[in-house]
């Protein structure tokens, strides 16, 4: 418990600090972009929109610390801004809704992966020297050596345009109407497919090698043998020896990359007009929406420290000699 | 060679590590008996093939091949039992404690659990209550504090841990325990008790021990019978008192006898004995000791001795019979 309670601590603070770095950041940046930004805008926005704007860049008279504290009041009344590109679309707004997109898409094709391609890496290590040991690693060191974005590509222009068997592009066609009928389902599933093959074709390669790697690792240490000495069975061997322990390495690596689950499909998704985080990154880079890309920002931050303290607590469940510390 | 009546009878093994084009053989021709109840030394130097009879015992070679011979257990041959045989007889017939001991335990589970799963994979039917209590027993009998059950290893010391093996070892009340250096990694107090605990145990329980260690005086106070190894080979398999008293023996036997003071105070080097053994890959032809022999003849460089029996000890030299004069004449 006590531990528990340490690392919300921590949680807390980290988040503190990542807020404050994001408040800094457009008031460090070299050239004041900030003012450039908003002389496009002069014109385009109303007065209005435009001192807000100036104000969350810090373009103020007032002194630092007030800008600070109401920075941290507008945030915590969910207020991050508007957004440019949409405007008047608050930024919190265009974040509600391009999240679950992206939590559907990549948070599910993430974790079928690690689950999958660890499972695959125990598997393949526990049959060493057989024919499943052969042929796993291969196929799947071919598939992650591909990038992302050529894969996505290649996956488009096969599957999409030259086969036709889905759709090229967005998460669902334009002429339905969102609802849980099981053809708008049915629809969602068929723009998903490629994108979600996209990321765990390119990753679960990753997972594999990596566990695998761990698993013969430990499957030589003593505790193996011992452990097949007392007539332990198989099953015992492979799943509460072997990869109970070869997992722990790599918990961290899971917690990255739920982090950047948030972040880390944004090729996938431009490539497939996927309208989720990813894709709204790109669009604030492309309109020098500041707004929206502090606001991402600041929720990319969140998501991997919050993914970080979760697998803190599991990482505490699973390996005991980390509790005590 | 079916002798009924030894708990372990290994006849004429032969162990290869290596492949085709270069034989690695890390045991030769090793026969070796243990009786119900009897505490066997197996004495050697590192690299002289006593783990790789220990795994062998057990069929757990793990990149090693029995080119020949045979290992029976209560007159049942090992390489002949079937997977789920083979399971059963791990640990129910023959158990051991492993060289590095210090690393056998499973990180994350904790002293109960591992005992609880041994007697659980030999006895699926076991109640909570009887693992209980068997767990608080056994802790007793290796002299443990009962709260140390829900400690996880991390949480153990070096000799803790050594007992906790133990503990595991007795846990299924097997005929034969190997224990392979069961006290090397320890210091010297706490190898002193570990060591009586073993004796008063192995009392009580009457199991039959093959005592593995390189450290001859180790085994003069607690075997029954000690067998020296050299180079894969056993050299001499002698009674305990024949060490004692001081009758004919192998050189190297000799050598390692005139050795023990030196031992204690660093056991390291056998420094009687000048040379080192040889490589497994590269040995000498004949007896595989003769380069480091002070006794070394021509004879002794063309065949391998085998084990004759002389005064009560069993010995595995070319110049046995001279041996007594040539002693002499020093
Ligand atoms: N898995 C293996 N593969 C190849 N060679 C091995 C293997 N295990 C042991 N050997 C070799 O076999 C020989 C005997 O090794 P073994 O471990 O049985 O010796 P030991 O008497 O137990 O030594 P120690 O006192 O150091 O434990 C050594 O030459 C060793 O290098
Ligand atoms: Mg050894």
């Amino acid at each position: 418990m006590k531990f528990v309670a340490q690392r919300f601590l921590f949680l807390l603070l980290s988040v503190w600090a990542a807020i404050t770095i994001n408040f800094f950041l457009p008031r460090m940046m070299p050239g004041n972009p900030a003012e450039v930004m908003l002389a496009r805008y002069q014109g385009k926005l109303n007065p209005q929109a435009l001192h807000a704007l100036a104000l969350q860049f810090g373009i103020s008279h007032q002194p630092l610390w007030v800008q600070y504290w109401s920075y941290l009041i507008s945030l915590l009344h969910g207020n991050l801004g508007v957004s440019v590109s949409y405007y008047p679309t608050p930024v919190t707004t265009v974040i509600a809704q391009s999240l679950p997109w992206t939590l559907a898409l990549a948070g599910t094709a993430t974790v079928i992966s690690v689950v999958a391609g660890t499972w695959l890496g125990v598997i393949s290590a526990w049959h060493r020297g057989t024919i499943v040991d052969d042929i796993l690693p291969i196929a799947t060191t071919v598939s992650s050596a591909i990038p992302y974005f050529w894969m996505a590509l290649l996956l488009l222009y096969l599957f999409g345009f030259l086969l036709g068997w889905f759709p090229l592009g967005h998460a669902y066609s334009t002429i339905m109407v969102p609802s849980w009928s099981a053809g708008f389902v049915g629809n969602l599933l068929a723009h998903a497919i490629l994108p979600l093959s996209t990321i765990l074709i390119s990753s679960l390669g990753g997972w594999l090698m990596s566990m695998r790697n761990n698993m013969l690792h430990i499957l030589d240490d003593d505790f193996m043998t011992f452990g097949e000495a007392r007539g332990l069975s198989s099953r015992r061997l492979v799943y509460i020896y072997a990869a109970r322990n070869a997992i722990l390495p790599n918990l961290t690596g899971f917690s990255m990359a739920l982090g950047f689950v948030v972040s880390g499909a944004l090729l996938t998704e431009i490539v497939f007009s996927y309208p989720g985080l990813g894709y709204q990154l790109f669009t604030a880079v492309e309109n020098e929406d500041y707004p929206l890309m502090q606001g991402l920002f600041l929720i990319i931050a969140l998501a991997v420290l919050l993914a970080n303290f979760i697998t803190e607590l599991i990482y505490a469940r699973l390996d005991p000699r980390v509790r005590e510390e | 060679m079916i002798e009924s009546g030894h708990v372990l009878n290994v006849s004429h093994l032969t162990v290869d590590y290596g492949n085709e084009n270069t034989p690695a053989l890390a045991l030769r021709d090793v026969s070796l008996s243990v009786d119900p109840g009897e505490f066997v030394g197996l004495v050697g130097e590192s690299g002289s093939g006593k783990s790789t009879l220990a795994y062998a015992i057990l069929r757990l070679l793990h990149g090693g091949r029995v080119v020949e011979g045979s290992i029976e257990v209560s007159g049942q041959n090992v390489y002949e039992l079937d997977s789920n045989h083979l399971r059963k007889f791990r640990w129910e017939t023959v158990s051991m404690v492993f060289q590095g001991a210090m690393n056998s335990l499973n990180p994350v589970l904790t002293v109960e659990q591992h005992i609880f799963e041994t007697i659980r994979a030999h006895d699926e039917s076991v109640t909570l209550t009887a693992l209980r209590s068997r767990t608080d027993e056994l802790l007793d009998m290796v002299e443990i504090d009962k709260r140390r059950a829900q400690h996880y290893p991390h949480q153990l010391s070096g000799g803790m841990k050594q007992r906790v093996v133990i503990a595991l070892a007795i846990a299924l009340n097997p005929k034969l325990v190997i224990m392979d250096e069961p006290t090397t990694a320890l210091d010297v107090v706490v190898q002193r008790a570990i060591l009586d605990r073993i004796g008063e145990i192995q009392k009580r329980q009457r199991f039959a021990v093959l005592f593995i260690t390189h450290d001859l005086s180790l085994v003069e106070q607690i075997a029954q019978t000690v067998s020296i190894m050299y180079a894969g080979k056993i050299v001499e398999t002698t009674p305990v008192e024949q060490l004692l008293t001081g009758t004919l023996h192998h050189p190297y036997t000799r050598g390692l006898l005139n050795a023990i003071p030196e031992l204690l105070e660093d056991n390291v080097a056998i420094s009687s004995i000048p040379g080192h053994p040889p490589e497994i890959t590269r040995l000498p032809s004949g007896c595989a000791f003769h380069p480091r022999c002070l006794y070394a003849k021509d004879e002794c460089r063309m065949s391998p001795p085998i084990l004759k029996l002389y005064a009560g000890s069993w010995i595995a030299c070319e110049r046995l019979p001279e041996l007594e004069e040539l002693y002499s004449d020093q």
